[in-house]
């Protein structure tokens, strides 16, 4: 009875799960707290879906490029320099 | 190749070459930064002429207790927040907190839509980072900013609660909502999508 009770106490809900997701992404949970979901993801195949959604969405946004640097646009700046320089 | 720091000595000299380099080195991602925070090409190439301006003008006074990106990306934020407003701003998202829904046990009111087996890597780079970057502006401000400077720049989380002066606590909390929206964003475009 005690066990069953402490596992209750342990145990997670989908809206605990989606809190808990970007400490553990950024490994700042603790211990306890990382067992907790791992345990409830292992269980909960839409939280398991909803991490995998969010994991796509980070690596996405990693994924924006950056345009290279035009000459014009590096002249205009070199022009707002010397401006600046000879005021 | 000189670091960042050799070059801030330089152009505190007044060595215009090494204004050239900072420019080379750090505007593409600066230029991405401002479009990705005030959501408009026009307003965000006015916003880093201005960081620069600033750059030169106050190079004498930064003292290196930060780096110089993190400097630049500052200086930037400020600029940025300020042409908004003279701007007409991007439509934002509603700020309500919570975009998912549970019923009263806490579990899922409406489960996610699976999707995320059907994404590759080519998916990814060739189709969702275009439009995570799209849906970005309408994001609310703060979280906005904690995404780009985490998800897309790649600061670490000291360095953006530092830069933005809010808590690590907060910035988790941005970073959360702010990933939890575009992620819902995308999902009603690749859920329906079979």
């Amino acid at each position: 009875m005690i066990g069953f009770w402490r596992r209750r106490r342990r145990a997670i809900v989908c809206r605990e799960a989606v809190a808990l997701m970007t400490a553990y992404l950024e490994d700042t949970l603790s211990g306890a707290d990382r067992r907790r979901l791992e345990a409830h993801l292992a269980d909960c195949p839409h939280c398991m879906e909803y991490l995998a959604q969010l994991r796509i969405t980070i690596d996405a946004l990693g994924h924006i490029d950056v345009a290279d640097l035009p000459d014009a646009a590096l002249d205009d700046l070199i022009a707002l320099y010397r401006r600046w320089r000879d005021d | 190749m000189d670091d960042d720091a050799q070059l801030v000595d330089r152009l505190r000299a007044g060595d215009e070459r090494a204004f050239v380099e900072l420019v080379r080195r750090y505007q593409p991602r600066l230029l991405r930064l401002a479009e990705m925070t005030v959501g408009n090409r026009a307003v965000a190439e006015e916003a880093c002429q201005e960081t620069w301006l600033a750059v030169v003008r106050g190079v004498d006074r930064f003292e290196g207790r930060s780096t110089f990106k993190t400097w630049l990306f500052r200086i930037l934020l400020n600029r940025a927040r300020t042409s908004a407003r003279r701007e007409q701003s991007p439509a934002r998202v509603d700020s309500g907190d919570a975009v998912e829904r549970f019923d009263e046990h806490g579990a899922w009111a409406e489960p996610p839509t699976a999707w995320s087996d059907r994404v590759d890597d080519r998916i990814v780079a060739e189709r969702l980072a275009g439009r995570v970057r799209e849906l970005l502006p309408a994001l609310p401000e703060q979280q906005r900013q904690v995404v780009a400077l985490r998800d897309v720049e790649g600061l670490a989380p000291a360095e953006v609660s530092a830069l933005l002066g809010i808590s690590d606590g907060n910035q988790r909390v941005l970073l959360h909502r702010g990933r939890a929206r575009l992620r819902e964003r995308l999902s009603a475009e690749l859920g329906g999508d079979r």
